[in-house]
This record gives structure tokens, sequence and C-alpha cells, in this order.
């Protein structure tokens, strides 16, 4: 396991586990409540055509939010 | 079982009345296919007392012939509300509206090939105690993903009826209608600990829930739970607050959390998602999972492809506004002509009079002004039920949010804003997809300035007039044309910006948002929800719309002219006329003078009818045809003088004109919509007000610096 990276600046195609993010801020609540918690595997998908929003796929649908938001969000990156 | 299950397994008799069912799900869980499927055509939609939430009833009969109810819930993620759908939801389901009865069992439509996440709403809804079903739907779609689900150990696993269906062929359905007759649903005996963390505020909440607010231990260790995750701020209309003393116990806790650091809602949406990891162990088989991407990832890669991306969102919306140009024309003429027919009868076969001019010029022309508008609303509403149905909707947000978002609004504003290119009426009810109120209402402020079909015929008439004495080249011609809507589109955006800055400050916009697989659509969703739409526009705009046609004819056949006096001296001494007149001094800063007042006074009532107006007031013959009366009628205008024999329609004055036209709200039809999305009559007040205050602004500014430079 490495560092813990921001989900805004995985590269493309990649795979992660969330660590961490903040606790506070009905956005927040609103992502765990949409199966994004600490512990979960995340994939970056893409980045919209002007490079916000990101979409992830986690829990196995498809998931859209801002880059403001996905700046806090913290993922381990499993190393292969 | 666990005890606390226990008093209300002992309440669960059968009810007498007629049972009522909720339907529940997460948004593109086939929801609606399901209550459509359930209920047919026997629907009921109405708005919730106060709110602008749509409520859904229909009937369905169980295999005996035994009428059920159903309610459609608005669709969430979650009993924790964002918006007012979702409260409306929570609220219901809770027993807080006295509008709607406390449902008797629950439907919950659970997206096979989503589980975890939609099982999630499912364990708040099992805490309530009350009998649930559940529906499996899309299994067909589940199969087809290589996903194998065990129905029968899901069932077991919950003690509640597990039905697998496939809503969109009708499968599941006979099964469903089964359960659903049975008199003795059992009562789910999922057992789940509250954390320990937060467990003795749970107790504590649940013991002020059941004493102060009159709640049923079980409801009340139910909303005990949710006040934890819900900010309870979205208190809409018509819910029954908490009582003080659950306020204080819930603010106490929250503070003392807050204090040693316990992250209590984390820790509630965690330990749920553990219970449902469990749960769902050993549920799914996995086949050979497939190779190739699933046709939904192939489709994406194009349709947000950065450079594909762009490309078929215009064609989208190039498709669009040809069928609304082109196809909605026809029957609109026909709505037209057949409006003019039942004119000309009505004046030949009843004897003149007021009553006659109140029938032909008042009602008609009031329900023709209405009518007129439902070809364009039926056409936007089936592009708009087929992009929501098959999920493009949500790409054109994705696409869009960065453009959005520099105003402050996100992507879902995108495609009401672009409706109202076409008209500003289903602009305005497609806001309905905006979760936040305050970005909805936002929205539904700037929208009308989207330069609407009804300008058209206006711009089309002045646009030559700028260039009395010669031919306009084409180029110059469209450029005008194009300035217009940029300058709409401007007025929009930087409005938009403005509300989001002062009157209507909100949180930092949110964009979380689900990317649904893309369906098919199924034809009838969507053919009913163009006639509950159109339904909803003619029953409650229509009797508004109706009502200000009437006040403005009076205002224009009131008071009489002498006898025998032409139209055009009619209008001048009637009250429009003299509104008009009075108008003169306001209006004069832009140019314009009395008769164009009389103009500006008629279009409320449609815009296109400037052009009608002017033709009264300047005593232009009407032919019946459009093209030859707009030349006819511009011949006209341009030799109109003021009274010291300057001319009247001036180039700048045109151009003023326009730009008026632009920025003024004069269509009665929006207000009446407004005021129906808004629920009162402050926001259309405020629009209308707003938006002529821009205009004249705007006008004044063009026409003192356009004067100053000598033109």
């Amino acid at each position: 396991m490495s560092a813990p990276v921001r989900l805004s600046e995985l590269a493309i195609g990649t795979s992660g586990v969330v660590h961490s993010y903040p606790k506070a801020g009905a956005a927040f609540l609103r992502l765990r409540e949409m199966g994004l918690l600490p512990g979960t595997a995340v994939t970056l998908i893409r980045a919209a055509p002007l490079g916000d929003p990101i979409e992830i796929k986690v829990r196995g649908y498809h998931l859209t939010l801002r880059k403001s938001e996905a700046e806090h969000v913290l993922v381990e990156i499993a190393t292969s | 079982m666990p005890p606390h299950f226990q008093p209300a397994a002992a309440n669960a008799a059968p009810p007498r009345r007629q049972p009522v069912f909720a339907l529940v799900g997460n948004p593109n869980c086939g929801k609606s296919t399901l209550f459509n499927a359930l209920t047919g055509l026997k629907q009921k939609v109405a708005n919730y007392p106060g709110v602008t939430v749509e409520k859904k009833t229909g009937i369905a009969y169980s295999q005996h012939g035994q009428p059920m109810t159903v309610i459609d819930l608005p669709g969430t993620y979650s009993l924790a509300a964002r918006s007012p759908d979702e409260a409306v939801t929570r609220d219901v389901l809770l027993g807080r509206r006295a509008d709607t009865p406390v449902p008797d069992r629950i439907l919950c439509v659970v997206d096979a090939t989503n589980l975890e996440r939609n099982l999630y709403l499912v364990h708040q809804i099992l805490d309530l105690g009350r009998p649930v079903i559940i529906v499996l739907n899309m299994m067909d779609l589940a199969a087809q993903a290589g996903l194998r689900l065990r129905v029968g150990r899901l069932e077991q696993e919950l003690g509640v009826p597990v039905i697998p269906c496939e809503a969109i062929h009708g499968k599941g359905l006979v099964e469903l209608r089964l359960a659903m007759s049975r008199p003795d649903l059992p009562l789910s005996r999922h057992a789940w600990d509250v954390p320990t963390a937060i467990a003795p505020a749970v107790s504590e909440l649940q013991a002020s829930l059941t004493a102060h607010d009159g709640k049923p231990p079980l409801v009340a260790r139910a909303e005990a739970l949710l006040l934890l995750t819900d900010s309870d701020e979205m208190r809409v209309a018509g819910s029954a607050p908490l009582h003080a003393r659950t306020a204080e116990i819930l603010s106490h806790w929250k503070k003392r959390w807050a204090a040693d650091g316990t992250d209590w809602a984390g820790t509630l949406v965690g330990s749920r998602y553990d219970a449902i990891a469990r749960l769902c162990s050993g549920l799914a088989e996995r086949g050979a999972t497939p190779v190739r991407a699933s046709a939904s990832d192939r489709i994406d890669a194009v349709v947000t492809h950065p450079v594909w991306g762009w490309l078929t969102l215009g064609a989208i919306t190039a498709a669009l506004f040809l069928s609304i140009f082109t196809l909605a024309q026809y029957p609109m003429d026909w709505i037209d002509h057949a409006m003019s027919a039942l004119g000309s009868w009505v004046t030949t076969a009843m004897p003149p009079g007021d009553l006659r001019d109140l029938i032909t010029d008042g009602a008609i022309a009031g329900v023709g002004g209405v009518v007129i508008f439902l070809p364009q609303i039926l056409i936007l509403f089936f592009f708009i039920g087929l992009l929501e149905d098959t999920g493009y909707m949500a790409r054109a947000a994705f696409i869009m949010d960065r453009l959005m978002s520099r105003v402050g609004l996100n992507g879902k504003s995108f495609i009401p804003l672009l409706s109202s290119y076409a008209c500003a009426i289903p602009g305005i009810m497609a806001t309905r997809t905006i979760e936040d109120p305050k970005d909805r209402l936002v929205t539904i402020l700037v929208a009308p300035f989207m330069s609407c079909s009804a300008r058209l015929p206006v711009y089309l008439l002045l646009i030559p007039a700028l260039l009395p004495n010669a031919v306009m080249p084409i180029p110059t011609k469209v450029a005008l044309m194009v300035l217009m809507y940029a300058l709409g589109t401007g007025g929009a955006f930087f409005f938009a910006w403005l509300f989001k800055r002062t009157l209507l400050k909100g949180e930092p916009p949110v964009m979380i948002m689900e990317l649904p697989p893309y369906r098919r659509p199924r034809l009838k969703d969507v053919a009913l929800h163009m006639a509950q739409r159109a339904g909803l526009f003619l029953k409650r705009a229509g009797t508004v719309i109706l009502g200000l046609s009437v006040i403005l004819w009076f205002l224009t056949a009131y008071p009489k002219a002498h006898d025998g006096a032409s139209p055009q001296e009619q209008r001048a001494q009637s009250f429009a006329g003299r509104a008009g007149h009075a108008l003169e001094p306001v209006i004069k800063p832009l140019g314009f003078d009395w008769q164009i007042g009389i103009g500006l006074i008629g279009s409320f009532a449609a815009r296109e009818l400037f052009n009608s107006t002017m033709g009264v007031v300047f005593a232009v013959e009407q032919t019946g045809n459009d093209d030859t009366d707009r030349d006819s009628l511009r011949t006209s205008i341009t030799k109109a003088r003021w009274p010291d024999g300057r001319p009247l329609f001036t180039p700048l004055v045109c151009l003023n004109l326009m730009i008026f036209y632009v920025f003024a709200l004069q269509c009665m039809s929006t207000i009446a919509v407004v005021k129906r999305e808004t629920n009162s009559w402050r926001w259309p007040l405020f629009q209308l007000a707003y938006q002529t205050g821009t205009a004249w602004l705007v006008c004044f500014i063009v026409y003192q610096t356009g004067r100053a430079l000598g033109f």
C-alpha cells in the first residue's frame, strides 16, 4: 500500500480503495449513503469532456461527482 | 425475533378499509414502470398541498378483484432527505403528513443489478416495522450481467416476501398481486444492532418520540435513527414538526458527539452497509463475468467523448428543435384555424354585441392561446421523457455541468433552459428534475430569457424594418437573429449568477448523481408522462390564462367608443389605449410611443400577438397569409410618425423593440405556470418586475446611447 491519493487525481481507469474523507457536510453524508465508504473499492472511469465532474464506479454502478468533492476523498491504490 | 418487533406485530391486523400501499425505491429502479403496470390508467396526479411535489396515486386490483390504493412516492436513495421530493417520501412513510394516509404496507422496488446500494433504502424501511414486499426488478438485466440471485435466500434472511420481476415486460406482476392480496403479510425478522456508540442516543430519542410526538415505538425507533443522518432542515409544508423536547435531545447529542469526535452519521451508515454486506454474501452468484465492456459502457465511451460527446449533444438538440419548429407547426396551424373557424361561426350565429365579443375575443381567443402551446409541450415532453427513460439526461447533465457551474448552477438545469428556447412553459415544468430547491427556483426565474418561438414573429417583423430602404443581406439578418438569442442567453446566465450570489445564496452546489445504465424506454410510460404533463398544464395554467384573456379583452373593448367607430378608434380610447397613453412617458425614453405601448400591453396575452395588435393599431388589412400580412404591416409601420413628424420606427427603435422583447416577461402563460410551480404569486410577480425592469434599463441605455451617437 502506498500513501493515499486524492480521488480527483486518480489516473483514468485505475482502481483503489477509499481510505477516508471528511465526515461533516451533506455532500459527504450523501456519498456515504450511496455506498462510498472507507474500505469500498472504487474505479475512476472518466472525466467529463471539460474535465469536471468525474465518473467513478462504486459497488457496481456509475456515479458522478465534482472534483471539488472528489479532492477530499482519499484513496489507497493497490500496488500489484 | 428481536423484542422490539413484537408490539407492532400485535397491531398488524389486516386493515378493514381499502389497503394503502406505498411504492418506494431508488431513482432509476423501474419504479414508475411498475406503478404504471400495476395501476394502468387508473392514476391520479396532484400536488402535495403546500409543496410542488407530485402526488401520484393509483388503484391496483388484487387477484380477487379487490381494489388497493397505491401511492407512488418520489424515488430516493435514502430516507434522509436532501430535496423536497425526498422529504415527502420520508414524511409519508413516517406518518408526518396529515394529508396522506399512513401506508399500511410498503412495496420496495429494488434494482436487481445494483443490490447493495438499493438495499440501503430497504434497510431503513425495514426499521419502520410495517409489512414490506420487496420487488426485485430488472431480473432480466441482472441475468444478462451474469448475475444469478438466490431469491429464496434473501426472502429467508429478511422474512418478507421477495418477488422477482421484470416490470417492463409485465413479468412477475401476477405473483406481486398475489403477495399484495395476502391478508397476513409478515413483518421483517431482520435483526440489526444499532452501533453501540450511538445506541444510548437512539433509545433516548425513541422514548421522547413515543412520549412527546405520539409515535408508535417502532416508528419512533426508525425515526430516531433517521434523525441522526437527516439534517432535518429539509422540512416541507404539510409536515408535522418535531416536539421541542425531541429536538433538544437531538441537538444535545450532536453537540456532545461533535466535541468528542464521534462520527455518528458515518458509523450509522457504515453499520447498515456492513449488515447489507452480510446479507448479500452468498446471495449473488456471478456467472462468467462478461469479458466485453457492457453495452452501456460502450455507448458512454462515445456519448461522453471529448469530441463525439459534443456532437451527440448537438445532434439531439438539433433534432429537438427541428421537431418543434416543423412538426409542432402543423397541429398549431390546425388549432389556429379551428379557433378562428369557431370564432367566425359564433360571429355569424350570434347577434352582434358585447356577449358575442366576449365569447369570440375573450373566451375563444383565450382558450386558443392556451391550447396553441399544447403541441410544443407534448413534443418537448416526449423528448424529455425519452431522454430521461433512456438515461441520456444524466449524461447531458454530466457534460454540461462544468459550464453551468460557472454561474453557480449544476448540469441538471441544462435541459430545462434548453427547452425554454422553444417555450418557457415546458422548460419551467421540466425543472422538477432539479432536486435543490434554490437551484430550481433560479432556473425558473431565468428560463424566460431564453428566446422562445413566440418571439420569432416579432423578430421577423422588425429585423427587415431596420433597413427600410434597402434589402438586408441574409448574413446580416442571421447575425441580428443570433444577436437576439445571445442577448437572452447572456441575460439568463448573468441573472443566474447574480441570484446565486445574492437572493438565493445557498450551499456550494453539489452534483452527486448516478449515471444509470442505458435502458430501452417504454413508449407507454413516455406517452403517459406526456399526457399527465399536458393535463396539468391545461387544468392549472388554463384557468388562469382564460381569466386573464377575458380581462385583457375587457381592457381593449371598454369603454365603448361612439357608434360606428373604427377598430383603431376603439383601441385608442379603450382602457388599453388609455394605458398606452399613460405608459408613454415611461416608454418614451426608450423611443416608444403610445401605439407601441398598446402593442406591448396586447402581447402580454402572447408575444406573437404584437404583430396582430400593431395591425389593428395601424389599420393594416389582414389577408390571413402571415408573410404578406407581415410585409404590409412592415410597410405601414415605416410610415408611422410622431406628432412632430419624426419617423416612429427608426432602425434604432426597431432594434430597441426587439431588445425589449428579449428581456421582458410578456407572457401570462409563463406567469401562470411559475405561480403553479412555485406555489405562490410572490415569485412570478418578482419575475415580472425584474425582467421588465431589465428590459427597460437595457433599452434605455441602448436608445440614449444610440441617440447620442446620432442614430
